[in-house]
């Protein structure tokens, strides 16, 4: 049992799951201390007062009631944002700048997924596909959502990055932000030649709207239910599945082992008999085929894409990585799930905690202030750039 | 290498001539200037307002062409952003056929190009813009022949009230329009007596996790969204996937057919989903008939609300030059001139009602819906069932 462990090959998943475990607790744990803290301060100020003329609750209890379904959307949202967020800091770590085109990279997986779904449900088979008919075609969908954005992504690095390589570091970039342009806009052209639509909507199919009842809180009151929805689950399976997939890649294959030689020393690694080109390409696929991935568990948790749905998510992938560290995938995952749950508790308590006069709508401020601040006091990232060994 | 350049730079010479050439000044040309969103995520009701104006432009322009004018359409797309509504009004002050502005469809794109026109004395008249700014700014050149969002807030809030409904959550854009339309609900809702557990903007359009948890914690008898059907239709379904079946309202940006698209099935579960409008679907006007026979048959599909008040607002505008033209002798009228031939129309009968324009540009009597969706299917999105019409004048 012990050698079994010690094999590099399983050690390389169990590890990343041991690590997402701790990252999900302890963010979650952290953050409810906080608030319940917080929470506590404010008992008998105004926001409780208000609290208990309109629910009839006291601030604590409000709080603590929330908590459950709070923790459980950031989680969610967190584990997209990590799958994105890798992306980014896979190219970061071989080509050391940031690929702005990988929002749309994402976009591009979320359309080609939901499109085939379309296709799918057009044809009828959806409808008929009886229990586990939908994780098939859902499945399917996944795979052609990958196919095409990490096909994308690497035509983008052959076309755009590649030829560009050497250049001073601003130059890419630049290329980077008009690939991104560029995109956005030809997802546009294609989808009104084709479909004439803006907007593309995922059909509803399978049993993943419905909502498993994890347990109920008594309350004076009503009793508060909390529930996951079934799509909450599959996002967060998927990407922990892709995670932890990515991860044995990086760490225990031959090819792995190329990345990583490739990101310490493109030029060393080249006079070992690394064919550099390749092993980029590589990177690019699977951080493509990653972030298409993810683009349709959004399209299958929020519903709705058009061509300009990467930007947000893409932003905060982006954020998120440099938060856990850039170029350190173990940072991209832990940057991801803290960004999702600082959006989930600013969201949710926001508005109760200031009466109304800071809304939800300053999540993102809020969620951006806490991560200039942790950029401040640790320039490299929480867990620091892995990839400090170039000269 | 030397010779390719030299092929390319003749090439696009030669191109910029052809412009050159197209735009050549004719003193006998008229033209009727289109701002709305032709492109991205409300080009299905913005390119039916262009389209409209067309259609206009072609049936009704004969009084103009028989004093030997040339009336043409100048169609531009504001893209439902300020920015590019300012710059596109900009380019439009400057080309002086150009005698009328019909448009736009966002009163946050409205209300900023508007200064272009009023600086410039062009005549605007609007066919969808509701902010109450949009006419309280006094300015002769803009008028508008629908209702404002002062009074279909408060609309909203007492159609709530005969529903019997007790407490509202209010969500609005932080654009002009829906925060301005969400302001005038919550007041009216507070004075008539219905509780508002809260009041919050949000720019989000994909994931509302974080603002639908308050929200149905507090569990409010109605949501209110002010703004647009692409962001409220998708923050329905999710509450309604989150297990929420109270009622959904909104205002006249939710009257699109893709709000059905996008939220399908849950505008219908629990117990509905309503929205107030300026712009009634086609059952509410038995003048437009015509219009929408015609409309198919050009274009190919049910107009978009906010169609057939285009279609008015450009019969208004030239009604107005072609009185303006009589009055400067059939020579081509000035802008301001037609900017006073606007506001002078008495009963203008349109194919939408007929229109008397009051001091500050709004309409003496405005007509306002309460629309309940009835279908989930987007092509029957204009066969939704009337709940209310109410003619009811603007404030002073």
């Amino acid at each position: 049992m012990r050698r079994l462990i010690k094999s590099a090959g399983l050690r390389e998943i169990l590890l990343p799951l041991g690590r997402m475990a701790v990252f999900v607790l302890g963010a979650g744990a952290l953050m409810s201390v906080v608030m319940v803290v917080l929470a506590l301060l404010c008992r008998g100020s105004g926001a409780d007062k208000l609290l208990l003329s309109t629910q009839n609750v006291n601030i604590v209890f409000y709080t603590m009631a929330n908590l459950p379904q709070v923790l459980i959307d950031g989680v969610t949202i967190g584990f997209v944002y990590a799958a994105i967020a890798l992306g980014y800091t896979m190219v970061y770590g071989v080509l050391e700048f940031i690929n702005f085109a990988h929002s749309e990279i994402f976009a591009i997986g979320a359309f080609a997924g939901v499109e085939f779904l379309i296709i799918m449900d057009k044809i009828g088979v959806l409808a008929t596909s009886g229990t586990y008919g939908p994780y098939l075609y859902l499945t399917l969908a996944l795979a052609i959502g990958m196919l095409a954005a990490g096909g994308i992504a690497v035509l983008i690095e052959r076309t755009a990055y590649r030829p560009l390589r050497g250049a001073p570091r601003l130059v890419p970039l630049i290329s980077a932000i008009g690939v991104s342009f560029a995109l956005q806009d030809i997802i546009r052209l294609v989808e009104s030649l084709t479909t004439g639509q803006f907007y593309r909507v995922i059909p509803t199919f399978g049993n993943f709207d419905d909502k498993i009842l994890l347990f109920t809180i008594q309350t004076a009151s009503a009793p508060i239910k909390v529930d996951i929805q079934v799509k909450s689950v599959i996002v967060i399976a998927a990407a922990v599945m892709m995670l932890v997939g990515l991860n044995y890649i990086v760490n225990a294959t031959r090819i792995g082992k190329a990345i990583r030689s490739v990101a310490q020393d493109r030029d060393t690694a080249a006079i070992m008999g690394i064919g550099v080109n390749g092993v980029i390409a590589f990177t690019f696929l699977i951080g493509g085929a990653l972030g298409g991935a993810a683009g349709v568990l959004y399209a299958l948790k929020f519903t709705r894409i058009d061509p300009f749905v990467g930007f947000m998510p893409g932003m905060k992938a982006f954020t998120a990585a440099v938060v856990g560290g850039i170029g350190n995938l173990t940072g991209a995952l832990l940057g991801g799930i803290i960004l999702g749950m600082l959006e989930s508790f600013a969201g949710a308590y926001l508005g109760t905690f200031t009466m109304g006069n800071f809304g939800s709508e300053y999540k993102d401020i809020i969620a951006f202030l806490i991560l200039i601040i942790v950029i401040v006091f640790r320039p490299s990232g929480l867990l620091g750039e892995q990839i400090s060994q170039k000269a | 290498m030397r010779n390719r350049y030299f092929l390319v730079v003749s090439a696009l010479l030669l191109i910029g001539l052809l412009f050159v050439g197209c735009g050549a000044p004719d003193a006998k040309v008229i033209k009727i200037a289109t701002q709305s969103p032709l492109s991205g995520g409300m080009s299905a009701v913005g390119t039916d307002i262009k389209n409209s104006v067309q259609l206009a432009l072609e049936q009704l322009s004969g009084p103009l062409v028989a004093m030997g004018f040339k009336v043409e359409l100048a169609a531009f797309d504001d893209q439902g952003n300020p920015d590019t509504g300012v710059a596109n009004a900009k380019s439009i002050v400057s080309d002086p056929a150009i005698l009328v502005i019909v448009g736009h469809y966002n009163s946050g794109v409205q209300i900023p190009s508007s200064e272009e026109y009023h600086a410039a004395g062009l005549a605007n008249v609007s066919p969808a813009n509701t902010n109450p700014k949009v006419t309280e700014r006094g300015y002769l050149e803009v008028s508008r022949i629908c209702g404002r969002d002062d009074v279909q807030g408060a609309v909203g809030a007492q159609f709530a009230m005969s529903k019997g409904i007790k407490s509202a959550y209010v969500l609005h854009d932080k654009t002009a329009y829906g925060q301005g339309i969400a302001e005038y609900f919550k007041r009216e809702s507070e004075k008539l007596g219905i509780k508002v557990l809260g009041f919050a903007g949000t720019e989000e359009k994909a994931n509302f996790d974080s603002i639908l948890s308050p929200i149905l914690a507090s569990k409010p008898e109605a949501i209110y969204f002010g703004g647009m059907f692409d962001q409220a239709a998708v923050l329905f379904k999710q509450a309604r996937q989150k297990g929420y079946m109270g009622m959904f309202l909104s205002d006249d940006g939710f009257d699109s057919s893709d709000a059905a698209k996008i939220g399908g099935a849950a505008l219908l579960e629990g117990a509905g989903t309503y929205f107030s409008t300026v712009a009634g679907p086609a059952a509410a006007y038995p003048g437009t008939a015509k219009f929408q026979a015609d409309f198919k048959a050009k274009f190919g599909g049910e107009p978009q609300p906010f169609a057939a008040q285009s279609y008015d607002s450009a019969a208004i505008a030239l009604k107005a030059i072609e009185n303006a033209a009589i009055a400067a002798g059939k020579k081509v009228p000035a802008r301001a001139d037609v900017a006073k031939a606007v506001r002078a129309l008495k009963d203008f009968p349109g194919i939408t009602g007929t229109f008397t324009f009051n001091a500050k540009g709004d309409l003496a009597k405005a007509k306002y819906f309460i629309i309940q969706v009835t279908s989930p299917d987007a092509a029957q999105w204009s066969q939704n069932k009337i709940d209310k019409i109410l003619d009811i004048a603007p404030p002073q």
